[in-house]
């Protein structure tokens, strides 16, 4: 049998490797596979495990022909300081050629603060922009046609105000709802496990993601209402298969969260995306983005009777690794994120944000971001990566790493399965703990030169501080403050006052669909604050276990 | 036997990327330090109650958002407020190289930024603890 010819030509291949390991030992810390051969695939079915791309399993990606029709939207994530300040950033990008919007808020609005909370002393226009009403969110969205572009806003606990808000500035333009393209992250769960910007505890929070599907699919078909992200598990230190199994668990609590509040799977499951880490070791995570489509699929369809193909496809953001930049000799980030790029290509996935190379220092500068965008482009209009379907599919290797992670993430989801689901597992601290205890080995890795980073454990050279980083302004708080104050003198308080209570009442009641109540209370310039001081006196607010 | 160098690993304001705090917070306890830490999102009233309440030796910030400025100088500030004199601050996290002349004028003994091993951290606060 030819089986067993190439079992006996491995054995001697084997053989003749432990010779040369006995005078040359390899270097340490690499995988165990050496080299993959059809034995490491052994019962591999072509039709049923890899399929063709845009069919069950979408091994191989959810198009039918990937980027030989369209490359992937470039999405730069994008903004600081204040709404102003954005808007000039995000018409820059548009005409440099990226085809998507992606706003970062900063953290008061990501918190529901707004910019006069003495929380947000020293945070505001920080990391992201500053959002307190929708008179912010006007000028961040001016000379905009929201029509055309589509927008991904990274934001979590306050999802549903700022899609409210969101609406509320495209029907103001005399743009319908059901013309609206995006994403909300809206994912609260890994904000519990891994990033942190949560407010209220797990039950209402999962409470406002299930009633955004639920309007959605009513008023905005076209949103994606979540993007259950892995990006942030990743970099918060997790290994490759923990980052999409613990991002799968969370996807099974959202879908068993809104089959339970009556919605059908079917209604909601085609708009949920998902968001991934482009890390560093590129084959690896060629087969994570393969992986996980596979596994999702088999959920979706196995696991929750999903008859829609479109409810089974794994539809991804990717950003590359912003861990992964490094402070020392920054240049050499941009080749980092040029390989972490081909990764994410090369992995199928629908989006992606390129990282620039003076993140590990600050905020990027315009300067830096072209080249984090033309990085995508070259990618994209040079390298062949992007004209052929799933390049790698058929590797020996990268197949036997596709299907050890599919393994490593079906064991961890059902461990999680076996706690009760990802709410439990996050509220007894297990995923934190994982996380964080990858990390560490990470470190240690690092300080024990068992993992090299160039320019920080080897190749180190004296360097000069570095110069021209971007800095926002530190009037930046003033002048939002004075925004605010200014805006709050000249709206319709009573009105504010009579929308707000009404949401009140609304979010002791269960079975009201908060999205309304919200967007009434937008539409009078209630505050981010207001509305969430609302929910939180309701809800109350998430206490963490707090572990090491 | 001597007394154990006792930690506070807090992490202030906002920000919730708490991967380098738990990583030196281990590696400080994995180095025989006795290590409280805090968790995310507290106040600078809140860590100075905190070094107060749990009798530390230093304090150790980390912030990755940008209010490094804003909020290391109030919890030094603090400190010094409530007497706690004797306790070694140092921060940590995305830190601009120019702002760390201001920060250590206001009391923050000695700023790390990203690539620091561990060890370095360790040895610094052995070298310098009062």
């Amino acid at each position: 049998m030819a089986n067993e010819s190439l079992k006996a030509k491995r054995e001697a291949y084997d053989a003749k490797v432990a010779k040369a390991l006995a005078k040359n030992p390899e270097r340490i810390n690499l995988p165990k596979l050496r080299l993959a051969t059809p034995l490491d695939i052994e019962g591999f079915d072509y039709e049923k495990d890899l399929g063709f791309p845009g069919e069950y399993p979408y091994t191989r990606g959810v198009q039918p022909t990937m980027y030989r029709g369209r490359f992937w939207t470039m999405r730069m994530y994008a903004g600081f300081s204040t709404a102003e300040e954005s808007n000039k950033r995000y018409r820059y990008l548009l005409e440099s050629g990226g085809t998507g919007l992606s706003c970062a808020f900063d953290l008061p609005t990501q918190i529901g603060l707004d910019s006069d909370d003495p929380k947000s002393e020293g945070e505001i226009g920080k990391v992201g922009v500053a959002i307190d009403s929708l008179a912010d969110m006007e000028i961040l969205f001016d000379q905009i046609d929201l029509g055309k572009v589509s927008t991904s806003m990274t934001i979590n606990a306050p999802a549903s105000v700022l899609l409210a808000m969101y609406i509320a500035v495209a029907e103001k333009k005399g743009i319908s709802a059901d013309k609206l393209n995006g994403t909300i992250q809206n994912d609260i769960l890994k904000e519990y496990a891994a990033r942190g910007t949560y407010i209220f505890p797990p039950k209402p929070s999962m409470r406002l993601i299930t009633n955004i599907f639920a309007y959605c699919a009513q008023n905005v078909p076209h949103w994606n209402t979540i993007s259950i992200s892995g990006y942030h598990i990743r970099e918060a230190g997790s290994t490759a298969s923990q980052e999409i199994a613990f991002t799968i668990a969370d996807g099974i609590a959202y879908c068993e969260a809104a089959i339970k509040a009556g919605l059908n799977v079917d209604d909601f499951a085609g708009r949920l995306s998902f968001f991934w880490n482009a890390h560093n070791n590129v084959l690896e995570e060629v087969a994570k983005f393969r992986a996980s489509r596979r596994v999702w699929a088999k959920v979706m369809k196995e696991r929750f009777g999903a008859t829609n193909p479109k409810s089974w496809m794994l539809r991804v953001h990717t950003q590359t690794a912003g861990s992964m930049l490094t402070a020392q000799q920054p240049d050499n980030n941009v080749v980092r994120v040029a390989l972490q790029t081909a990764a994410a290509v090369m992995g199928g996935t629908q989006s992606l944000h390129t990282n620039s190379k003076d993140e590990a220092l600050a905020l990027p500068t315009e300067a830096s971001v072209r080249v984090a965008l033309r990085t995508q482009q070259i990618v994209a209009e040079e390298s062949g990566l992007a004209d052929v379907v799933d390049p790698l599919g058929g590797s020996y290797y990268v197949e036997a790493l596709t299907n050890q992670i599919e393994a490593e993430c079906w064991d961890y989801i059902k461990k999680i399965d076996d706690q009760g689901g990802a709410v439990v597992a996050i509220e007894k601290g297990y995923i934190q703990r994982e996380i964080q205890d990858s990390a560490y080995k990470w470190q240690m890795e690092v300080e024990k030169k068992e993992r090299i980073i160039v320019g920080v454990n080897k190749y180190q050279i004296v360097e000069k501080p570095p110069e021209g980083l971007l800095r926002v302004d530190a009037a930046v708080g003033e002048f939002q403050k004075g925004k605010l104050a200014k805006m709050k003198a000249g709206r319709d308080n009573a009105a504010v006052a009579a929308k707000l209570a009404a949401l009140e009442s609304a979010c002791k009641d269960e079975n009201v669909n908060l999205m309304p109540v919200i967007k009434d209370a937008v539409l009078v310039y209630a505050t981010l604050g207001e509305i969430c001081g609302v929910m939180r006196k309701v809800f109350g607010e998430y206490q963490p276990t707090v572990s090491l | 036997m001597e007394k154990r160098i006792r930690v506070l690993v807090a992490k202030p304001g906002l920000d919730g990327h708490d991967r380098g705090a738990k990583v030196v917070a281990r590696a400080l306890r994995d180095a025989g330090f006795e290590v409280i830490y805090t968790g995310i999102r507290l106040t600078p009233e809140q860590i100075a109650e905190a070094a107060l309440q749990e009798d530390v030796n230093v304090v150790a910030l980390s912030l990755l958002s940008g209010a490094h400025n804003t909020l290391f100088p109030r919890i030094a500030a603090l400190l010094k407020q409530k007497g706690l004199t004797d306790i070694l601050t140092i921060g940590g996290g995305v830190i601009p190289d120019s702002d760390i002349p201001g920060l250590k004028a206001a009391g923050i003994a000695e700023v790390f930024t990203p690539g620091t091993p561990t060890t370095k951290i360790i040895e610094y606060i052995k070298a310098n603890v009062k």
